[in-house]
């Protein structure tokens, strides 16, 4: 441990949990950092998961506080295994509406919806859109709840493409680009 | 402090004056940090402060996070700063047992410090004289390490003297500041 001290000290962490590495086990994703480890940094996976490792760990603790240390991390786990099925599954169903809506005859202004899904910041998102098409672009709060963001002009191809080629968490089937609901059909 | 995720707020530059300060009290706080306090906060960078929920200021160097304050409280080091730089700041050791509840952010009770694996200054079994020598009084800021683990888990404020702790060992020792994986952790700054 009492290695000679330089400054700063480079310290790895998991790039699963984030934690670095050692604290992994108590972190409810054991298995994937343990995987994750192994095939980023297999000597300390050889340092830290050998059997004399783990038989230490479980050594120092009475039988009974490992039992209950061991029904704690099982529902951390399966807490966290749950809330990441359920965070895929919103992803998988959650879609990205580009609208496009008539303002004024031939005027235009284009709405996207659900990007907030995604992990984007929809301000950030929405400012980048003004830098990138050169116009107006602000994050609008919509009746139902929840924001959207509106662009002004028809930029509803473009802004399509720009999604799928920068945001690469987006999935391509997920984004739709509508018309506008009302009845109004475009020009 | 940050037991849920946080989102950070409004994003500002730090005065040069407030900067100045800023280092001037890290370096009273710290004073083991003076070494290196030039990598820490370079002279000539611009500091932002970010503000966090609860009224806490987090002071960042570009996208490393460095200090955060709860109003004018203590600064307290984040976590990944300790990582850097372990031996600059009083420590305390807690045992196996006891990591799992730190981890989840509980207060730190008494006995995980004073049992077999826990380590308090002037610790009989501490050889290197690693956790030092000074008792510490209560409102001390202390690293938080575990028993067998390199790297520290927690940051907080002592609540309880480390001499009381030995005497009465039970109680709250010691307040959970700042954790590992809690949302300061988490934090992303872009």
């Amino acid at each position: 441990m009492a290695e000679p001290t330089a400054y700063p000290k480079k310290v790895l962490y998991c790039g699963v949990c984030s934690l670095p590495p050692e604290y992994c086990e108590f972190g409810g994703t054991v298995k994937k950092c343990e995987e994750w480890l192994k095939s980023n940094h297999p000597h300390l996976h050889e340092k830290l998961y050998s059997q004399e490792a783990l038989e230490q760990n479980l050594s120092s603790l009475s039988l009974e506080a490992q039992k209950r240390a061991e029904k704690d991390a099982q529902k951390k786990a399966a807490k966290a295994a749950s809330a990441e099925a359920k965070a895929q599954a919103e992803r998988a169903s959650s879609k990205v509406l580009i609208k496009r809506i008539e303002r004024n005859k031939r005027k235009y202004v284009t709405a996207v919806q659900g990007l907030e899904h995604f992990g984007l910041d929809i301000k950030k998102v929405a400012k980048d859109f003004g830098k990138k098409f050169a116009t107006g672009s602000s994050v609008t709060r919509i009746p139902g709840g929840g924001e959207e963001i509106t662009v002004q002009g028809d930029l509803s191809d473009d802004i399509y493409d720009y999604v799928i080629e920068t945001y690469k968490d987006v999935p391509e089937d997920n984004v739709e680009c509508v018309e506008d609901k009302k009845k109004k059909a475009a020009g | 402090m940050f037991k849920k995720d946080i989102t950070p707020g409004a994003k500002s530059k730090v005065k040069s004056s407030a900067q100045r300060a800023i280092r001037a009290k890290v370096l009273e706080q710290y004073p083991l940090l003076e070494p290196y306090i030039d990598d820490i906060l370079p002279k000539k960078d611009q500091l932002d402060l970010v503000k966090l929920p609860d009224r806490v200021s987090l002071y960042t160097l570009g996208s490393t996070p460095l200090f955060f304050q709860h109003m004018d409280d203590p600064l307290l080091p984040h976590l990944a700063l300790v990582h850097k730089y372990p031996d600059c700041f009083h420590r305390l050791r807690i045992d196996r047992g006891a990591i799992r509840f730190v981890l989840s952010g509980a207060t730190l009770m008494a006995p995980g410090l004073t049992s077999p694996g826990g380590r308090l200054p002037n610790d009989p079994e501490d050889e290197e004289g690693r956790y030092g020598k000074e008792e510490l009084a209560p409102g001390e800021v202390v690293v938080i390490e575990a028993e067998g683990k390199e790297n520290a888990c927690m940051v907080g404020v002592l609540k309880m003297g480390t001499e009381e702790m030995k005497k009465a060992k039970k109680g709250q020792a010691c307040e959970a500041g700042h954790y590992l994986g809690d949302g300061l952790w988490g934090l992303s700054l872009g």
